[in-house]
Parts: structure tokens; C-alpha cells; sequence
């Protein structure tokens, strides 16, 4: 096992707020690694700071051997990660092939291709993976309907399924299953489990400890901005400096 | 879906060539108006590719279709009167002058952009109203002249025998022929509109459609939006500049009028009234304004008091001096306020109404159809 993603020394200050402090991880190759700790730990700062959507002042981060600092966004998903937000980004007034065509082609063709004379239902090698990638998610019979008019957790498995589509190397996922039932999630959680046997690595930010120890092999716990403690779910089960900070006797009951 | 696709160029194309058999019908059978019908809805389309295709609101196309109006004067003075070279200049000019604002507007979008384009629309007419005089002839215009040099003509032994020379195409008569110019734009409008069409459901337009929807998508999902934004961009002032060349080929002048903001306002209202985004809206809606002002900018205070004189005499007089108000020299009155209750009451346009009224009538899946064997013109 060789590391995917190397983060070292990153910080990135709003202000006099520290949001990230001194913050180092390693991504292993094929794992699902979580990342949990309190609201406002800096959990989504982190992920800000890898995808290109805020510059850290200081530190490096490396994906492959190729930095991540300073990249474009559309550079960084061409390198292979995508990203699942919190507040599900999708196209809203687009129909849910649509919507996960777009990404399809920006991984069949790049970052751009004036490809304007190709009717997109021609597209029929980038059409199936996207049907496939729906059905995989359970949304392929409502393929036609407007994404707008899905529930939030469908637009949660929307959106997934367009990060999907483009086979990423890396997955990030901000709290995918944040506001969904408890079968809902069950279902979120199988789909994660499947997609793991690909071998895709995937980091993922969550609150619900049923997901995390349901999933992830590896375990890191974020507190003001630091990474206070990481180890595989038995050892973050029992860490006192866990406990303390988050879980509080949670960790108990799973 | 496809067999629609050509189901609606075949309905557009049917509607421009039998223009002339039903155009008297509406009082606009003679070839000006319906040269107007033809280059404006094209420029409609052309802009409807930028604006509704990715929300860009732009206020600049009249200046390419200025750009284009002039390169073609220019192509006509300096080389030769055939139309065909003239209208590729301007495409290609309408173009260029795209891809210089492009690069440097759409750095920016929403209001910024839409300024940018307005700012950059009056830079142009006050360098062809003043600045660049040599080029444009200023306030005059830019004409055709005795003396000019026309060298593949000249070269060809293509001289007129007296007066000014006719715009031609390959040797038949264009200006001075009503007709062969109106064939000429229609052809034209029925190629870009089936150039736009393709593009609309190609996988480069549902990018576009895409950077509508979200844009923060977009570059999280691995696409660079900018060059897209400035291909359409570029294609849409081609259209423009396509628009312009037509203009100056039936009627061989060009002048700064036809870059002023409110030209390029009128572009945006005809997509607008017609219906933002949708293919045939944006034609009807270029139609409508252009019939409009053809009908309501002639009339008179004596053609209003005739239509008034039902009335009793004491409120007669009255209501026609109301009313003269908003046709003639106020004609746009009337516009603003046809603009105004579409806007309000059917923010899809006219497309949305005749949907609508499809609907009513139980058309639901054969609206398409429906809708767009109404002439609205």
C-alpha cells in the first residue's frame, strides 16, 4: 500500500481564526479513510483546501506526486478527484441524464472540446456509463425528471453518481448522508460499499458513527483545525483524546 | 427526439419560403420587411445561443452587426459587388471583434459582464461615429462611390454602364432586385438556424446549458468554462456579423445608427417577447418587433382618428391625440408596453403563451407543432 494523498503542514487562517492548523494526513491507495470531529473542526475547510476552492497560506499537498496547492479546480478533477459537497452542487435545471452526462463527457473529453456538430445522444459510450452509474445509485427510472424537483436525498445520489461517472481516483464526500433516513442511508451506505470493491479511494467527511465505523478502514479525528488523533475504527473507538474532544460515549454504542 | 429536431427546421424552412404567398396577408409582402424578418431573426438566434444557452446577457451585438455592415460595404467598394465574399468578411469580422470583447468581458458575468458589453458596444459607435471617420464615413455613413475600386470587378470587365453599381450574386442582380435578396437572407436564416440547432442539442451545448445551471459545478467537475463561454460568444458575434453583411447586401450602406445601444437593446428584447432559450422564440419574437415598427412607426394622426371614428366626436378628438402618441415617431411606447405585459404575465414569451394555448386546445404533446403553424409574424 503506497500513499494516494500526502498532506503536510497545511494551514489556512480566516482572520485571527485558525481553520487549519498544522495539518497533516496520509491517504492510502484503495482505502476509505474518515475524516470526523465537531462542527467547525475545519472538516470541510480541509477538503476546500484539496479540491482548489481556497489556497492554504502554507503547506503541501500531493495526490499521485503531483501538488494539489495552487491548481486549478477544473485541473485538479482532470487528475482524478471528485467531490461530493454538503449541500448537494448539481444542475438544477437539467434532467438527471443530463446531469450526469456533463461530468461523463468532461472525463471522455477533457477540460474543454468545442464539440458542437455531435448530437449528445450520440454520446453513446458516455451515455451508458451514465445510466449505468444511475442505476447504480437507484435513480435510472426517473433519469428524465428535472433534477430540481428530486428530493434532497436523491440529489444527494445524484450527485454521487455524477462523481461516479467520472471513475475518480479519488472520492471526496462532505457528509453524504447528512439529513437522510436511516434506510436512506443503509441504501447510501451498500452503494459506497459496492463502489469500494472498484478500488477507488475515498475520504469522507461524517458525523454519523453508524457510516463511519460501517465503512471507513482508517479513521482520523479533527479538532480546532488539527488532526488530534488517527488510527483504524478500534483504536479511535477507545482514544481518550477522541472521546473527549467528540465522541463523547457515543463510540459505545456501535 | 432527432425526428422532431428535423421536424422543426423543416416547419422554419417551410415558413420562410412561402413568406411571400402569406406575407400580403399581414400587410408584409414586400421585400424589405421580409428581408428585415429574415436578418433579424437571425441575429435573434445567434444571440439566443449565448444568452439562452448560458445566461450571458450580452448588450453588445449591434456592435457586430455594425462591424459586419461595414466590412461588407468595404468588401463591395474595394474588391467586388458579389455578396458572397462580402457576407464571409463580415462573419468572419462580426468574429474576430467577438473573440476581442469575449477575452476581455467574460472575465467577469452577471451585471459586470452584461456593462462590459454595453460599455464596449458605445466604444464602437463613437469610433464609427467620430473617431474613425476615414473608415466609417462618420455620421453620413458609409456609401458606395463612382470611383471606387472594385478591382475584381474592374479586373473581370463588371462594370455597371451608368450610375452607382447593384450588390450581385454570381452575376444576377441583388439590390436592385427586391426578391433575389430576400431568397438570399432566407437561405441564410434557414442554414444558421439549422447550424443552431445542431448546437443546441450538441454535447458542447448542454456545457453551455450546464454553466447556466451551476457554474461552481462546473469546475468541480473538471470543465474549464471560460473557453467554452468564449467559443459561443465568438459564434453568436458571427451570427451578428453574418446579420450585418446581409444587411449591407440588399441595401448596400452602412451606418453608426446601427451600432447604438438601443440596437442592440432591440436584440434583447426580440428574445426576450419571443421566449429566452426556446429555438423558434427568439425568430418570432425579431418578426413581431420588426412588423411593429414597419406598421406602427407609418401610421399618423389622421390614419388613428379614422380608426377612432366610431367614436362620439367629443371624446374622439380626445382619444386620438392619446393614442397618436404611441404610433409613429412613438411607436416605441407601444412596444415598451407589449414588452412590459409579456414580461409580466408570460415570462416564457410568446412560446410560453402559444403553449399555453396549445394546451387549452389539448395539444399536449404536439405543442411544438401546434404552436408554430400560427404565424406570428
Amino acid at each position: 500500500m503506497s500513499a494516494i494523498l500526502t498532506v503536510s503542514g497545511v494551514n489556512k487562517s480566516f482572520g485571527g481564526l485558525k481553520a487549519l492548523n498544522d495539518v497533516n494526513l496520509q491517504v492510502e491507495e484503495g482505502t476509505i479513510h474518515a475524516i470526523i470531529g465537531p462542527n467547525g473542526a475545519g472538516k470541510s475547510t480541509f477538503l476546500n483546501a484539496l479540491i482548489g476552492r481556497l489556497i492554504p497560506d502554507s503547506g503541501t499537498a500531493s495526490f499521485m506526486g503531483k501538488s494539489l496547492i495552487g491548481q486549478q479546480p477544473q485541473a485538479i478533477n482532470q487528475m482524478g478527484v471528485s467531490r461530493v459537497f454538503q449541500t448537494p452542487e448539481i444542475f438544477g435545471e437539467l434532467s438527471l441524464l443530463e446531469n450526469v452526462m456533463i461530468p461523463a463527457l468532461a472525463h471522455a473529453d477533457g477540460a474543454f472540446k468545442a464539440n458542437w456538430w455531435t448530437n449528445l445522444r450520440d454520446r453513446k459510450a458516455v451515455r451508458e456509463v451514465a445510466e449505468r452509474e444511475l442505476h447504480d445509485v437507484g435513480l435510472k427510472d426517473k433519469m428524465d425528471v428535472i433534477a430540481d424537483n428530486l428530493s434532497r436525498g436523491d440529489k444527494r445520489r445524484l450527485e454521487l453518481a455524477m462523481c461516479l461517472s467520472q471513475d475518480p481516483k479519488l472520492l471526496l464526500l462532505d457528509e453524504p448522508t447528512a439529513g437522510m433516513s436511516r434506510a436512506d442511508t443503509n441504501e447510501i451506505i451498500e452503494v459506497l460499499k459496492t463502489i469500494h470493491a472498484k478500488g477507488m479511494t475515498k475520504v469522507i467527511i461524517e458525523h454519523d458513527m453508524h457510516v463511519v465505523f460501517s465503512l471507513a478502514s482508517r479513521i482520523s479525528c479533527m479538532a480546532q483545525g488539527h488532526v488530534i488523533d488517527e488510527g483504524n475504527p478500534d483504536e479511535i473507538r477507545n482514544s481518550a483524546k477522541v472521546r473527549e474532544a467528540y465522541l463523547g460515549d457515543e463510540a459505545d454504542e456501535h | 427526439m432527432r425526428k422532431r429536431d428535423y421536424f422543426m427546421l423543416l416547419i422554419f424552412a417551410a415558413i420562410m419560403i412561402t413568406l411571400p404567398m402569406w406575407g400580403p396577408l399581414i400587410d408584409a409582402g414586400y421585400p424589405d420587411i421580409m428581408q428585415r424578418f429574415a436578418v433579424f431573426g437571425l441575429i435573434a438566434v445567434g444571440f439566443n445561443l449565448l444568452f439562452g444557452l448560458t445566461g450571458y446577457l450580452s448588450f453588445g451585438h449591434a456592435a457586430f452587426l455594425g462591424v459586419g455592415s461595414y466590412t461588407a460595404v468595404w468588401c463591395f467598394k474595394l474588391f467586388t459587388m458579389d455578396v458572397i465574399p462580402a457576407i464571409i468578411a463580415s462573419t468572419i469580422m462580426g468574429g474576430l471583434v467577438a473573440l476581442i470583447l469575449g477575452f476581455v468581458a467574460l472575465r467577469r458575468s452577471g451585471i459586470y459582464f452584461s456593462i462590459l458589453t454595453l460599455a464596449f458596444a458605445q466604444m464602437m459607435y463613437s469610433l464609427a461615429y467620430s473617431v474613425l471617420t476615414p473608415l466609417t464615413n462618420g455620421e453620413t455613413g458609409l456609401q458606395l462611390a463612382l470611383g471606387d475600386a472594385r478591382v475584381i470587378d474592374r479586373a473581370m470587365g463588371v462594370n455597371p454602364e451608368s450610375g452607382l453599381p447593384s450588390t450581385s450574386i454570381l452575376g444576377f442582380g441583388v439590390s436592385n432586385q427586391g426578391m433575389t435578396g430576400y431568397w438570399i437572407c432566407a437561405i441564410v436564416a434557414i442554414v444558421g438556424f439549422y447550424i443552431a440547432l445542431r448546437i443546441t442539442r450538441s454535447s458542447f451545448g448542454i456545457m453551455l446549458r450546464g454553466i447556466k445551471s451551476n457554474q461552481t459545478r462546473m469546475s468541480y467537475t473538471g470543465l474549464a468554462a471560460r473557453p467554452y463561454l468564449i467559443t459561443v460568444f465568438v459564434i453568436s458575434g458571427m451570427y451578428a456579423g453574418l446579420a450585418g453583411g446581409l444587411l449591407a447586401s440588399v441595401d448596400p450602406l452602412a451606418g453608426a445608427e446601427r451600432m447604438y445601444w438601443t440596437a442592440s437593446g432591440e436584440i434583447v428584447l426580440m428574445t426576450i417577447l419571443g421566449g429566452v432559450g426556446t429555438l423558434f422564440g427568439p425568430i418570432m419574437g425579431a418578426g413581431i418587433i420588426k412588423w411593429l415598427e414597419a406598421k406602427l412607426s407609418t401610421f399618423n394622426e389622421s390614419v388613428v382618428e379614422q380608426a377612432l371614428a366610431f367614436l362620439p366626436d367629443s371624446i374622439e378628438h380626445g382619444a386620438a391625440v392619446v393614442v397618436s402618441k404611441f404610433v409613429g415617431e412613438g411607436w416605441h411606447l407601444s412596444l415598451g408596453i407589449i414588452f412590459m405585459l409579456i414580461v409580466i404575465f408570460l415570462p416564457g414569451g410568446v412560446m410560453e403563451g402559444l403553449q399555453r394555448l396549445a394546451g387549452l386546445f389539448g395539444f399536449g404533446k404536439n405543442k411544438q407543432a401546434g404552436a408554430n403553424s400560427t404565424p406570428a409574424e
